[in-house]
């Protein structure tokens, strides 16, 4: 019996699709209505590909489709542009470092790691916008963004899961 | 397989510092990006966002794709209003039937102090501010969070809306656009990090600036006065800056655990899916600079005519040859020129100014003299420089 050839991994199908799906997540949640008299919730969706883009292979694609990611969410949200890139970014270069810890471990830690990724790029734009627009964001909106984001985390393991071990030489 | 004996172990590491390398790479671009479009800002008008082209493009295009994108959560969201409405339709009912017992009331006072506003307005001669146009627009998309509170809607330049028009629903304020596209529009939400409001207190006139920071209710910043505000107090928009009309509702005072005054907002009752976009730019559309600038002078009545008739009749001193139909205005540059200051209409301010003043001396000519009428003070070398005599230095 000879093994099957196994398909190379290609930018577009760890990194296309999900980019494709954060994007369309995030307009489907900006739909303007309340359930009950409350409004839905709005997590950032891309932060979870740039957790999971770190620990699945180091990629020199994966930073620059983050400054994409980043700049959709400026101008859907009427950000100032280049906020969420620098946010994304950060989560992304603090789990590369941390990507060596991250091997071989349990969900939890990775889960501990995710929440201190996330924190990190929440951190940047809480500190951004405080610099460049000379005010302090509240703190309570704050706190509920980043903790419906961190709920997201079972997708970021899906992805690792899924292309983990699509190449041999990253794991 | 251990890792240090991988035979791939020598491309794992140069992808990975190619990886880090391309991460600050892209870092240093988000940062310039960043900085850049704070410099467009500060370079474009107060009231635009930064990159302005750039963002009404994508507007453009991201209203239809809203659209179409957000329908299933649209129909989700009808389907659980659906089952609320009939949950609670007995209940609401109640509350209907009593809110609706009291706006009658409210209603007949309502009538009876439009018709007393209209008498004083009348009596007062008092030029009320025009009705101001609008338009109503669909919200596409509604965006929330710390950072960004903003709203896309589907009317833009094409129907007259610009930067800086006030939005409202039917409940009150609910912000100001920021930018303008053929077919969309974008608002800056009033609970916006960077959205500053002129309000006022609606009992006590006191002024505050309303600042939002991305939460669900804004600040009230720079209160003038003290005790000017306790809970429950109406808080209105000023109109100072003339960004916004006065006296639209924005919200109710409130302090929170801190001690900072805050808003609930009235457009946050209920869910924001159509607002009415003002087609107003600033207080100096409410006047009309034609008519304003066209405006003849109210007529004498018949007591004052017939003195104005005797005066022209009677040839002056300075001008023995002055035509009998004319005023002649007493000095100043337009002396020795006969003007019909009854019949034709000013063409200028200036001109307005003018033949004010030549009407007030007309119709009262008999009036002791005001100080319009004195000479102007004249230099005097033995008065101390800076201070003209005014007849009260030798006293």
């Amino acid at each position: 019996m000879s093994r099957t050839p196994s398909r190379p991994l290609e930018p577009w199908r760890w990194l296309g699709v999900p980019a494709l799906l954060a994007i369309v997540a995030t307009i489907a949640l900006g739909a303007p209505l309340r359930i009950f008299t409350l409004s839905l919730p709005e997590p950032i969706f891309p932060m979870v590909l740039a957790f999971a883009w770190a620990i699945i292979r180091p990629s020199v694609l994966g930073p620059f489709l983050l400054i994409v990611l980043g700049l959709f969410l400026d101008l859907f949200f009427a950000a100032p542009l280049g906020l969420w890139p620098i946010s994304l970014l950060v989560a992304y270069g603090s789990s590369l470092i941390a990507r060596t810890l991250m091997v071989g471990q349990e969900v939890e830690v990775m889960a501990l790691f995710y929440g201190l990724a996330t924190t990190g790029g929440f951190l940047s734009a809480y500190v951004l916008v405080a610099i460049a627009g000379h005010t302090q964001a509240n703190l309570i909106a704050l706190l509920w963004q980043m903790a419906v984001t961190l709920a997201l985390f079972p997708f970021a393991v899906m992805l690792r899961n899924r292309f983990r071990d699509a190449d041999i030489r990253f794991r | 397989m251990a890792y240090r004996d991988s035979p791939f172990q020598e491309l794992k590491v140069p992808l990975t510092w190619a990886a880090g390398a391309a991460t600050i790479i892209a870092l240093a671009l988000a940062i310039f990006v960043f900085a850049s479009d704070r410099r467009d800002q500060a370079k474009a008008s107060a009231q635009a966002l930064g990159h302005p082209q750039v963002r009404a493009g994508f507007d453009s295009v991201i209203a239809p794709v809203s659209g179409v994108l957000a329908a299933p959560t649209r129909w989700i969201g009808d389907g659980f209003g659906s089952v609320g409405d009939y949950i609670n339709a007995v209940s609401e009912n109640k509350k209907l039937k009593k809110r609706m017992a009291e706006l009658q009331q409210l209603q007949n006072e309502n009538i009876a102090l439009r018709n007393l506003t209209r008498r004083y307005e009348d009596l007062l001669k008092l030029r009320t501010e025009p009705p101001i146009p609008m338009v109503t627009g669909r919200v596409v998309t509604d965006t929330r969070g710390p950072f960004s509170n903003a709203r896309l809607i589907d009317v833009g330049a094409a129907s007259g809306v610009k930067i800086g028009n006030p939005a409202m629903t039917d409940l009150g304020v609910v912000g100001r656009v920021v930018g303008v596209s053929s077919g969309a529009s974008r608002l800056l939400l009033l609970t916006d990090p960077e959205s500053r409001t002129p309000v006022l207190v609606d009992r006590t006139n006191a002024r505050a600036v309303l600042a939002g920071d991305g939460g669900s209710n804004p600040r009230l910043d720079y209160i003038r006065g003290k005790d000017t505000l306790k809970n429950g107090d109406l808080i209105v928009t000023s109109g100072d800056g003339g960004l916004f009309p006065r006296g639209l509702p924005v919200g109710v005072a409130a302090q929170d655990v801190r001690g900072i005054w805050r808003l609930h907002l009235f457009s946050d009752r209920g869910t924001i899916d159509f607002v009415r976009v003002l087609l107003y730019d600033d207080f100096s559309q409410v006047v009309n600079q034609a008519q304003l600038a066209a405006t003849a002078l109210p007529p004498l009545a018949p007591s004052e005519a017939a003195q104005v008739k005797a005066a022209a009749a009677k040839p002056t001193a300075a001008n023995p040859a002055a035509p009998t139909q004319a005023v002649k205005a007493p000095k100043g540059p337009t002396a020795n020129k006969p003007t019909d200051v009854a019949v034709k209409p000013v063409a200028s301010r200036a001109a307005a100014r003018t033949k004010a003043g030549e009407y007030r001396r007309v119709r009262t000519p008999n009036r002791p003299p005001s100080v319009d009428d004195r000479a102007l003070p004249q230099y005097d070398p033995n008065q101390p420089q800076g201070r003209p005599n005014d007849g009260r230095a030798g006293a």
